[in-house]
């Protein structure tokens, strides 16, 4: 009984969790703002739901499954995201308003630059 | 308690939770469509391949079939490949360099 009444507390808690990720995501104004809001959101989220499933189908051989999601979750999203910022950064998004980065000169932009003239090669 | 926590009122939660996690995904299509830039839609697609997982673990509980524990880690394993490619195809045009 108790642990029916945590799976319905730990899938209120992950479907609450996603739905704030996708207004942030239909929301906010920027691709790295969208990030920041569906990124961790979204982990948090799932890792409730995969948790409801742990307190469902306990210690067992799917549980056990259900923790190592949760694990492969909060490994995989985060480099995700950051490979999609990277790069969105790369080919120039820009940044909204007033956002800069700390020291500007200790951004290495010299492969920028080759690609710049990669592509510029491989115009003509 | 005992009334709060009956096998019916679970089915009534998993059934609404998979109804409107769908939705999002509906949602989240309108960023994939009218998204401003590349990155918009990869991001997007993400957030769609991570609210697949939560349904696979959802569908897994509705009908009491871990297997579909599984089918989620699977799931999330081929939405973490898929971001990773399209991160770089964005940025160098290719998927695979060719030396």
């Amino acid at each position: 009984m108790i642990r029916t009444g945590l799976t319905i507390a730990l899938i209120v808690v992950g479907v609450f969790f996603l739905t704030v990720g996708t207004i942030g995501m239909l929301r906010l104004p920027n691709v790295y703002n969208r990030m920041h809001a569906t990124s961790k959101p979204t982990t948090l989220g799932t890792a409730a739901i995969f948790f409801a499933g742990f307190a469902h189908f306990g210690p067992g051989a799917e549980g056990l499954t259900a923790l190592i999601g949760i694990v492969f979750l909060f490994l995989t999203v985060p480099t995700g995201a950051h490979m999609i910022a990277r790069a969105a950064e790369q080919i120039g998004i820009p940044f909204e308003g007033s956002v800069t980065w700390p020291d500007a000169s200790a951004v290495d932009r010299s492969d920028r630059a080759e690609r710049a003239e990669r592509t510029e090669k491989s115009d003509d | 308690m005992s009334e709060a926590a009956d096998p019916a009122l679970l089915d009534a939660v998993v059934g609404g939770a998979l109804i409107l996690v769908s939705g999002l995904c509906v949602l989240c299509s309108y960023r994939v469509i009218s998204g401003p830039t590349n990155p918009d839609r990869v991001v997007a697609l993400d957030a769609i391949a991570t609210n697949v997982v939560a349904i696979a673990v959802l569908f897994a509980i509705q009908t009491d079939r871990g297997l579909f524990i599984t089918v989620s880690l699977v799931l999330a394993i081929i939405g973490f490949i898929a971001t990773v490619a399209a991160a770089k195809f964005i940025t160098d045009g290719e998927v695979i360099d060719e030396p």
